[in-house]
């Protein structure tokens, strides 16, 4: 195909306009606003904001959360990874699709679940405990740090379960049947061999949860405030309490940022050193160990910790969302339908926010899918030059938290020349932002899985790139794409930590509208827009596995 | 996706129930039918309402306008705090998106017209208002007010442990059972604490703070929560809307103390932007709410002490002359906010 036309200049000028939009100008602008004052350039707002003794006890608690949910997620991750990955524990199937369900459910809603199951004193939980044992002590008070870091490590743990159970998977069976031939028992094979081979991802899975406490909003918001302490994200967001501090905040955010890209630099360094022998290659059959008697003490654990994920949560809010009363038990004079009319007839916030967010979720799946794609095509056939820095783009925005990524966007486009905010589009940006890498990454799978012998084949017989792209190349990474496209839908419909900073009262998102109830104590109706929000992840979940024809957590049975 | 969005319920919902919309204007009466502003307020379209008036009581008000008027009206209900914030963010922003605001912190009026931000305008029948509810500059008139009370739940509260006056919730016993809204989202807590810190100077709510008070947002939540049972008593509770709705159904677990030492009395001002998008609906809408018909409504249903004279008040409602009432003056509101914020954050945590 003569040309004398480049056409790697399209892409990069593409590339590099869209990475300005939503990357440099935001981040460039929240650098440029934590050094400025109106009396010039100055570090005056990082002196102030790391000496003022409450906020460095927001700094201080959001390294206690942080570090000791990345240590329950292991502490739960890795012993289902390994139970359901090497031995014979049964009901896997089972055990998969809850942890999927745990992984998609929004953290801030198990926060309002976990509101009604452990408030000390209302708290079903705690009733019943108290009724049991006639304490006068709850079981937990889930307004405190330590509840706090039970809620968001029942969300966090199957970022860990994923990343183990993947390299499980690559893990001969060999090295471990050898130490069982040499007479060392099921968990001292288990502990020596199996364990040091998943280190790099144990590790890798435990910087994974920390960095999902570090950026998350919703559920400190929901229970660390009633207890009167703050994160650096509720920090952050309550910097913009009339009169907005937007300076302090930017200053607030900087370390966030860096210490997200200071973890995701060791644990790229972590899972890059590949120097284990017997781990990347299929080379021998996996056998399942068995557990003998065990099995059901393990699948009693592994079944606790899941109710505590899904069941109970679920329930409660199906009882709130049913119930007059949430904290009344559900007789018959306490069933009500009035929630559902409530929520979606009377509050007049419901209906748009639906819409919108239907509508950013639908346009950033399609727009980032498409650009994931492009992006994956390109960087995998390797079609213009420098794709290697390509890649490196599309996956960067991973390191910008929510709130951070939130702050630098309104302080971009609050002001001329392109005033987004105030409109969808600043929501639309910063998901699209939030989600490109998790669409790379999942196109990235796909086009690696589509071998260029098959374009080839296609050229060599005469077809151009162009046919050879719609003919073979597309057909053959239709369900991948389809795959990514609903991994950015389930992001979008649910965000909430850069919504919640971006929106206007005329730009509301269903997150930001629970939010909005939750400000009045207004369970059922939040009740009853959490399960709406649930339904349409599932229901995205269940076409995604449709199309792939197995779950998206590696696995294959 | 540049455009933005309103979040009121759409016109074309509404259209089957055309006859109905005639129906309600027919029934409002004739002068209201017949207003001259009417044509122009459809032509707007609708009224940008930011309200912290509690969510459901605001929902039925403007139902009611809608049906008797045919003009939307896109409601946003929050805190206080939160209203001026989002109002005076999407301004500076460039985005014009309030007609008619109204929040329960007198201050937020000094420091809008301060800023040049309210327009003039005078209600219909605003002269026989009581003087406590007028604007000498004739921008914010008083359009509800209610008292704020200690709600407490009779479950776990009764007999001598009710509390009589606000230093009782200082007693160590009330530790970890008490919830109080936060005043950077609620603004009458802005007021409240202004006004105790007058009886009693900060020592009050240095010496609350001891009992580890559970922080929620809106002024109506203490009521909820205390009602689930959650904590056995609020700090601050709203006297309208959901706590007076629940209080009157039988056997509801839940009550309110009115103390002794004075009770605050919190005012929420309605008032007109000067930049309002929609200026003819948002002088309907004004008018509107402050018919008789309608303030009648919010005494009656949601306990709402009100502007117009003529109202009469349900008989389980204290008589505001036989109530030792604490009122703050607005221009000390203006002034002190940042500081009682910052204290409050200072001794409460968040």
């Amino acid at each position: 195909m003569p040309s004398t036309f480049d056409r790697s200049v399209p892409v990069w000028i593409i590339t590099a306009v869209t990475l300005v939009l939503l990357m440099i100008l935001p981040l460039g602008w929240l650098g440029w606003v934590s050094i400025s004052s109106e009396q010039g350039t100055t570090l005056a707002n990082y002196v102030h904001v790391f000496s003022d003794p409450h906020l460095q006890k927001a700094l201080w608690n959001t390294i206690v959360l942080a570090f000791w949910v990345g240590l329950a997620s292991l502490a739960v991750g890795v012993p289902m990874a390994w139970l359901t990955g090497r031995t014979d524990l049964p009901g896997k199937r089972v055990i998969r699709a809850l942890i999927l369900a745990s992984f998609v459910t929004p953290p801030f809603l198990g926060a309002f679940a976990w509101v009604m199951l452990a408030g000390p004193n209302a708290g079903l939980l705690n009733k019943i405990y108290r009724g049991v044992t006639g304490s006068d002590e709850p079981l937990m008070n889930i307004f405190t740090m330590p509840g706090l870091i039970f809620v968001v490590a029942l969300y966090s743990f199957p970022y860990v379960y994923i990343m183990i159970v993947n390299t499980l998977e690559l893990i001969a069976s060999d090295l471990e049947e050898a130490g069982a031939i040499l007479g060392a028992s099921r968990f001292r094979v288990a502990l020596t061999i199996t364990l040091p081979l998943a280190l790099p991802a144990i590790i890798s899975g435990f910087i994974l949860a920390v960095l999902q406490a570090l950026a998350l909003f919703g559920s400190p918001a929901i229970l660390a405030l009633p207890a009167g302490f703050h994160t650096i994200t509720t920090q952050i967001w309550s910097f913009f309490q009339y009169p907005p501090k937007v300076e302090q905040a930017a200053a607030f955010s900087i370390p966030l940022l860096l210490a997200t890209a200071l973890l995701l630099q060791l644990q790229k360094r972590l899972l890059g050193r590949r120097g284990y022998a017997g781990v990347g290659g299929k080379t021998g059959a996996r056998r399942p160990i068995p557990l003998g008697y065990w099995r059901w003490p393990a699948l009693a654990a592994v079944f606790a910790v899941l109710a505590c994920t899904i069941a109970l949560p679920y329930a409660i809010l199906t009882k709130a969302a049913f119930a007059k009363a949430w904290a009344q038990p559900l007789s018959w004079d306490n069933v009500t339908l009035a929630n559902f009319h409530f929520t979606f007839f009377e509050y007049s916030a419901t209906r748009d926010a639906i819409i919108n967010t239907l509508e950013l979720g639908i346009v950033t799946a399609t727009v980032g899918a498409i650009m994931a794609a492009l992006l994956a095509y390109v960087t995998n056939r390797r079609l213009v030059p420098g794709h290697q820095a390509l890649g490196f783009l599309a996956l960067a925005p991973v390191v910008i938290p929510g709130v951070v990524l939130a702050v630098g966007l309104f302080i971009a486009y609050t002001k001329p020349p392109l005033v987004l905010y105030g409109t969808l589009a600043i929501l639309f940006v910063a998901y699209l932002t939030k989600e490109l890498p998790v669409g790379y990454a999942q196109a990235d799978t796909t086009f690696k899985g589509v071998h260029p012998e098959l374009e080839e084949a296609g050229r060599i017989l005469g077809a151009g790139r162009l046919r050879v792209l719609r003919e073979i190349t597309a057909p053959l990474a239709r369900s991948g794409i389809i795959a990514t496209w609903c991994f950015v839908f389930i992001g979008v419909i649910r965000e909430l930590s850069a919504s919640i900073i971006l929106f206007t009262p005329a730009t509301k998102v269903i997150s930001v509208v629970i939010f909005d109830l939750k400000e009045e104590g207004q369970f059922a109706a939040i009740s009853v827009l959490g399960l709406f929000m649930l339904a349409m992840t599932f229901a995205t979940v269940l076409l995604m596995q449709t199309v792939l024809g197995r779950d998206f957590i590696g696995a294959k049975d | 996706m540049k455009r933005s969005r309103s979040a009121s319920s759409s016109s074309s919902a509404r259209k089957p129930l055309a006859p109905l919309v005639l129906l309600g204007v027919l029934a409002a009466g004739g002068a209201s039918a017949q207003d001259a502003r009417l044509p122009e307020a459809r032509r707007e379209g609708k009224v940008v309402w930011h309200t912290s008036l509690a969510l459901d009581s605001a929902q039925r008000l403007v139902a009611r306008f809608e049906q008797t008027y045919g003009v939307k009206v896109e409601v946003h209900r929050t805190g206080s705090e939160r209203i001026l914030q989002r109002v005076v963010q999407a301004y500076s922003a460039g985005i014009k998106n309030a007609d008619v605001v109204n929040t329960s912190d007198t201050g937020h009026y000094v420091f809008l017209k301060r800023k040049g931000l309210l327009a003039r305008y005078t209600p219909a029948g605003a002269e026989r208002f009581p003087a406590a509810f007028k604007d000498a500059d004739a921008m914010a008139w008083g359009w509800r007010a209610f008292p704020l009370v200690i709600p407490y739940n009779t479950r776990q509260v009764a007999g001598g442990d009710v509390p009589q006056t606000w230093r009782d919730l200082l007693d160590p016993k009330w530790k970890n059972r008490l919830v109080m809204s936060h005043p950077g989202y609620a603004g009458s807590v802005v007021t409240q604490i202004i006004a105790l810190e007058h009886l009693f100077g900060w020592d009050y709510w240095a010496q609350l703070a001891k009992n580890r008070v559970m922080l929620v947002q809106s002024i109506h939540d203490p009521g909820r929560t205390v009602l689930s049972g959650e904590r056995a008593a609020g700090v601050s509770g709203a006297d309208y809307g959901p706590l007076y709705t629940e209080r009157r159904k039988p056997g509801a677990p839940i009550a309110a103390a009115y103390p002794r030492d004075g009770v605050p009395f919190i005012f929420s001002p309605t008032a007109i932007m000067s930049f309002a998008p929609h200026p003819n609906a948002a002088r309907l809408f004004t008018d509107f709410i402050l018919t008789r018909e309608i303030q009648q409504i919010l005494a009656d249903s949601e306990g709402i002490y009100v502007a117009h004279p003529d109202v009469t008040y349900p008989a389980d409602r204290p008589k505001l002359s036989e109530l030792k009432m604490l009122v703050v003056d607005p221009d000390e509101i203006d002034k002190r906010t940042e500081e009682v914020k910052k204290r409050f954050v200072e001794l409460f945590g968040a």
